[in-house]
């Protein structure tokens, strides 16, 4: 039996919290919406929204913001998929590799973007050890605007390592839920490792991804910091122009309209994850 | 293993102290951050209403710079250019982006709690200030420096066209062409590396392409470069004469082809150079053109490889751009009497020279250069006299009157660049959206035209 | 002892001993690659930064320290504001740290251990509070923190990364207290102990370590941060925002050096909470 001041514990407990990120997150969201949406009179308008949409850089913005998650999402998933499986295994040894996959975790995109322009530009890291392996005599331009699919691809290599760790963590966490009989049971019927991955694993490891997916793609909308480094404006994404706006075209309204755009999107692509993964609210912890 | 559980977290704790502590312990030997920490609140001691030189020396003051950002120059500034300044204590506070000093100029000025004495910021951000009317008039400053030989152009532009003087003259920058020696066995039959034209820049990119199979010619078209001062100071007027008046002329139509054409052996990486300096000292680019600020590393780490030299010279003739910076007192500045001393300290000759030596921003002073400059500094200052002095030079200026709009400006003429040079595009359809785009921006600022455009009355419109 | 345990189950079912000595080498070769993977480009930055400045703009590069110099790691150090930074963004971090685990703790043990209405839709504001962009949330969060006087201190960052960490906090803790055994809990209330007492002297040490972790973790997110810390900021830097307002403008080898130096703290970071990552993000999942 529960009295009433136990059953306004929690809110209690939370109201602090809750305090919290109402002042400073959730009212600067609403006052970010209304510059999205105010002209320089003050009034209503979608000026700002109509002025995002011309802008130049807009629609490869849009275009390329998309590419990059779909080309960084499932590598990362992969990639991080062949991480935890391995150090499920436990072998010797394994904590060290697990501490070794994490350190990106904490390493930030600012740094991040620093290090792979070091291995990426023209006379880099890469081009050197192109060059003294006797594969190429000149340095071979990865960053020209000339070879997008080039400065694309360094940026899917930089980000899918940057990020990568916490997917990691995600699903190794995942796997370990998982009882080991399953992988026992697969191993007695004698699956295949790829078998065993794909029809025993992946399956039970669905509100794990499911979380990945999210935090990933909430994160892949809202970095930057690399594209930048690497490309240039050559490839813009919406989070840097939003930025881009506000810093060096001195215009926090479009830059609002942009980051509310961001916004939208990645609620939509939540709500994508949840229906095309059918977890229920109970497995993703939600309930 | 709940005990080692337990260490682990002593350690984790154990760490963060340590780190503290010492990060904490570090500075503390170095004066600097007591400064800060004194300067954070303002001073409510009276003022002195005398001569700047009575100012008490125990006072402190704000002096925010929009210029002289990177962590090289804000140190020559504070341990150099200002230390045997005795009006004041001063706090050199810059950033390498101007708008966040801006910034907090405006917001200061606006809250009313003004922190910062001296404001130091380019020509072109004045406006912005004076509309938010957190500038005092330095007429009476003046009066007192009136024996200084300031250039008389300079002077009359710190009045930003009224008949209050909003700043002195503080330093100057340019931009200039750097070459790597080895660029020039592959100059163009019968020109010269010092006045040569923008064709002939093309014909050598495409002489060192042939040669050496690479595009080495160079441009800050980078996220944060400067190219667009490029197109407004030096390729719009060196072909059209002028900059906002002709935006879409034949004449431009034909700067942007020729553009395309030199283009076509620039270094594609281009589009992330931010400075200049970088890639001239890897040996990425051989051949490229920045402003002086941005390329003085490659001068002084590697001295015997490159030399100045001016920039191209188009149709209309030898066009550079002029940065010219200025200092300011705000309103309700904490320190007035520190502040006109600071002003007087800065614009002496010997400081003056100070300057082009540790930061190599130019004097504003008539009398020229120093001569005792390291030789660094001299290689470069050779090209800037170069360019000053060739027969066919002119000088324009940074867009001025646009306040808050500058970025706007500015991006469309990035975005002309872009769809012209990397997208391809038409180059008359796009001059012709730019320029609509330019009009409308302009009416709505109703802002004058400057040089090197006509003068006009009403705002500057693009024919 | 896990480690031999996957080893022995291995010789079980692979009787012949070579398809053993096979499986070991494939799985030790897919971990060194992937552990190369993700050491090259920390080691590759090390070396930038521990090259003389020539060494930076040398063609081609060796991949050994032949150049090796502390000169631009030094220049770095002992530039104007560095030091004051790295001591901003520890106290910055610290703060919030504390802010975090005070306000969030009590918030995850909420969530852990009770049912109520609107628990679902609180959960789900904290993730979507995740999704605006915050660079440009900082914008009118300057505006406010000047009318309040926290414009540029180490108070208003820490602030600022006390909202922006909460949400994790949150999640993190309510999965460590689902981790500590309610009938301990509620053996000791039926012993005597109010609910209080039962916290502070039962669930709370059992999950101090986690909690540490989480403390690190969120040091982590803090030590990170830079668009909020660099609008909000101007004397007071942390170090990323240190770094972020010299960037384009320094030379190549201040910005190596700088990322180098932010990436350090991430080693050592990752080192101490290694044992309790999985606990930490389990908790996301269960």
């Amino acid at each position: 039996m529960r009295s009433k001041v136990e059953s306004a514990l929690p809110y209690g407990l939370l109201a602090p919290t809750l305090l919290v990120v109402v002042l400073l997150i959730v009212v600067p969201i609403f006052q970010a919406f209304l510059l999205a949406f105010q002209g320089s009179d003050g009034g209503f308008t979608l000026a700002q929204f109509q002025k995002m949409v011309h802008d130049t850089a807009f629609l490869d913005a849009l275009k390329f913001t998309f590419l990059l998650l779909i080309f960084i999402v499932p590598l990362q998933i992969i990639l991080a998929l062949a991480m935890a499986l391995l150090i499920h295994k436990r072998f010797r040894g394994h904590s060290i590799f697990l501490y070794i996959y994490a350190i990106p975790l904490a390493i930030s995109d600012l740094a991040a973007g620093i290090a792979w322009l070091s291995i990426f530009t023209e006379r880099g890291y890469l081009n050197s050890i192109l060059h003294s392996l006797g594969i190429i005599d000149k340095p071979f331009l990865f960053l020209s605007y000339q070879n997008l699919p080039a400065v694309f691809g360094t940026i899917v290599i930089a980000e899918s390592w940057r990020a990568t760790a916490i997917v990691m963590v995600i699903l190794l966490a995942g796997l370990e839920v998982i009882p080991r009989d399953y992988f026992e049971a697969a191993d007695v019927f004698g699956a295949t490792a790829l078998k065993r991955t794909l029809f025993v694993v992946l399956p039970l490891l669905r509100p794990s991804l499911q979380n990945a997916l999210i935090i990933r793609t909430i994160f892949a909308f809202q970095t930057f910091s690399v594209v930048l480094a690497l490309a240039g404006r050559v490839i813009p994404v919406l989070t840097g122009e939003a930025y881009y706006w506000y810093a060096a075209n001195r215009n926090p309204n479009v830059a609002a309209a942009y980051a509310v755009l961001v916004m939208v999107f990645t609620i939509f692509i939540t709500i994508m994850y949840f229906r095309l993964l059918k977890t229920t609210d109970a497995e993703a912890g939600y309930d | 293993m709940k005990t080692r559980r337990l260490s682990m977290a002593l350690l984790a704790f154990a760490m963060i102290a340590s780190l503290v502590l010492s990060a904490c312990q570090a500075p503390a030997p170095t004066p600097a951050p007591a400064a800060a920490a004194k300067a954070a609140e303002p001073t409510n001691a009276p003022q002195p209403t005398v001569a700047p030189a009575s100012a008490s020396s125990s006072q402190s003051l704000i002096f925010l710079a929009s210029q002289l950002g990177p962590v090289e120059e804000q140190e020559k500034m504070r341990n150099v250019i200002l230390k045997d300044f005795t009006g004041a204590e001063v706090d050199f506070i810059a950033d390498a982006n101007e708008n966040v000093i801006l910034d907090r100029i405006l917001a200061e000025s606006k809250t009313g709690k003004v922190n910062g004495s001296v404001v130091g910021a380019l020509h072109g951000a004045f406006p912005n200030l004076i509309a938010a009317n957190a500038l005092e008039d330095l007429t009476p400053l003046l009066e007192k420096l009136k024996d200084r030989p300031i250039v008389k152009e300079f002077l009359t532009l710190g009045k930003m066209g009224t008949d209050k003087q909003y700043y002195i003259p503080w330093m100057q920058a340019t931009y200039i062409m750097v070459v790597n020696k080895k660029a020039l066995q592959y100059l163009p039959q019968g020109a010269n590396v010092d006045a040569l034209t923008y064709q002939q820049l093309g014909e050598w990119g495409k002489n060192i392409a042939t040669a050496t199979g690479e595009k080495k010619l160079g441009f800050p078209a980078g996220p944060t470069g400067l190219m667009h001062r490029l197109t407004q100071g030096y390729l719009y007027p060196s072909y059209t004469g002028g900059l906002v008046t002709t935006y879409r002329s034949d004449d431009a139509v034909k700067m942007w082809t020729d553009f395309k054409a030199i283009w076509q052996y620039a270094n594609p990486q281009s589009t992330t150079y931010n400075n200049m300096q970088d890639p001239l000292l890897s040996g990425d680019v051989w051949v490229a053109l920045d402003h002086t600020a941005r390329v003085v590393n490659a001068f002084k780490n590697q001295p015997d490889d490159f030399i100045a030299v001016p920039a191209p010279a188009g149709p209309k003739g030898r066009y550079y751009m002029s940065v010219i910076a200025g200092l300011g007192i705000m309103k309700g500045a904490p320190n007035k009497a520190g502040a006109e001393a600071l002003i007087d300290y800065l614009t002496q000759p010997a400081q003056q020279a100070a300057t082009v030596r540790e930061v190599n921003f130019y004097p504003i002073l008539d009398s020229g250069l120093p001569t005792d400059l390291p030789p660094y500094v001299k290689t470069e200052s050779d090209g800037v006299l170069k360019q000053a002095r060739s027969a066919d030079a002119h000088v324009a200026l940074l867009p001025v009157g646009l306040g808050k709009k500058g970025g706007d400006f500015n991006k469309i003429m990035q975005d002309t660049f872009t769809r012209i040079v990397l997208k391809d595009e038409d180059i008359k359809k796009v001059l012709d959206d730019q320029a609509t785009q330019l009009n409308a921006l302009l009416t709505e600022l109703k802002t004058p035209c400057w040089s090197p455009d006509p003068v006009s009355t009403g705002a500057c419109q693009a024919k | 002892m896990e480690s031999s345990l996957a080893i022995s189950r291995g010789a079980k079912r692979a009787p012949i001993a070579w398809r053993h000595v096979r499986d070991q080498v494939g799985l030790y070769g897919a971990a060194i690659l992937l552990a190369l993977w993700t050491l090259a480009p920390i080691y590759l930055i090390a070396l930038s930064a521990f090259s003389t400045k020539a060494g930076v703009s040398a063609w081609p590069k060796s991949l050994l320290p032949t150049n090796f110099s502390t000169d631009t790691m030094q220049f770095f150090i002992n530039s104007k504001g560095v030091l004051q930074s790295v001591g901003n963004s520890v106290v910055v971090a610290l703060l919030t740290i504390a802010a975090s685990l005070l306000l969030g703790a009590p918030g995850g043990y909420a969530l852990a251990r009770f049912r109520f209405k609107g628990k679902q839709t609180i959960q789900l504001s904290f993730l979507i509070s995740k999704m605006f962009p915050t660079a440009i949330l900082s914008v009118p969060l300057a505006v406010t923190f000047l009318q309040l006087g926290l414009y540029d201190t180490v108070w208003g960052v820490a602030l600022i990364h006390t909202a922006m960490a909460l949400p994790f906090v949150i999640l993190l803790t309510a999965g460590i207290f689902v981790g500590v055994p309610r009938d301990l809990e509620e053996a000791a209330q039926t012993l005597g102990c109010t609910r209080m007492q039962a916290f502070v002297r039962v669930v709370l040490p059992l999950a101090l370590p986690a909690l540490a972790a989480a403390a690190i973790f969120t040091f982590v997110i803090s030590w990170n941060e830079v668009f909020a810390a660099t609008i909000i900021t101007l004397q007071h830097r942390t170090l990323p925002a240190q770094v972020l307002s010299s960037l384009n403008d320094s030379p190549l080898y201040y910005r190596f050096a700088g990322g180098f130096f932010m990436i350090v703290p991430a080693l050592i970071f990752i080192f101490l909470i290694r044992k309790y990552l999985l606990n930490m993000w389990g908790s996301v999942v269960r």
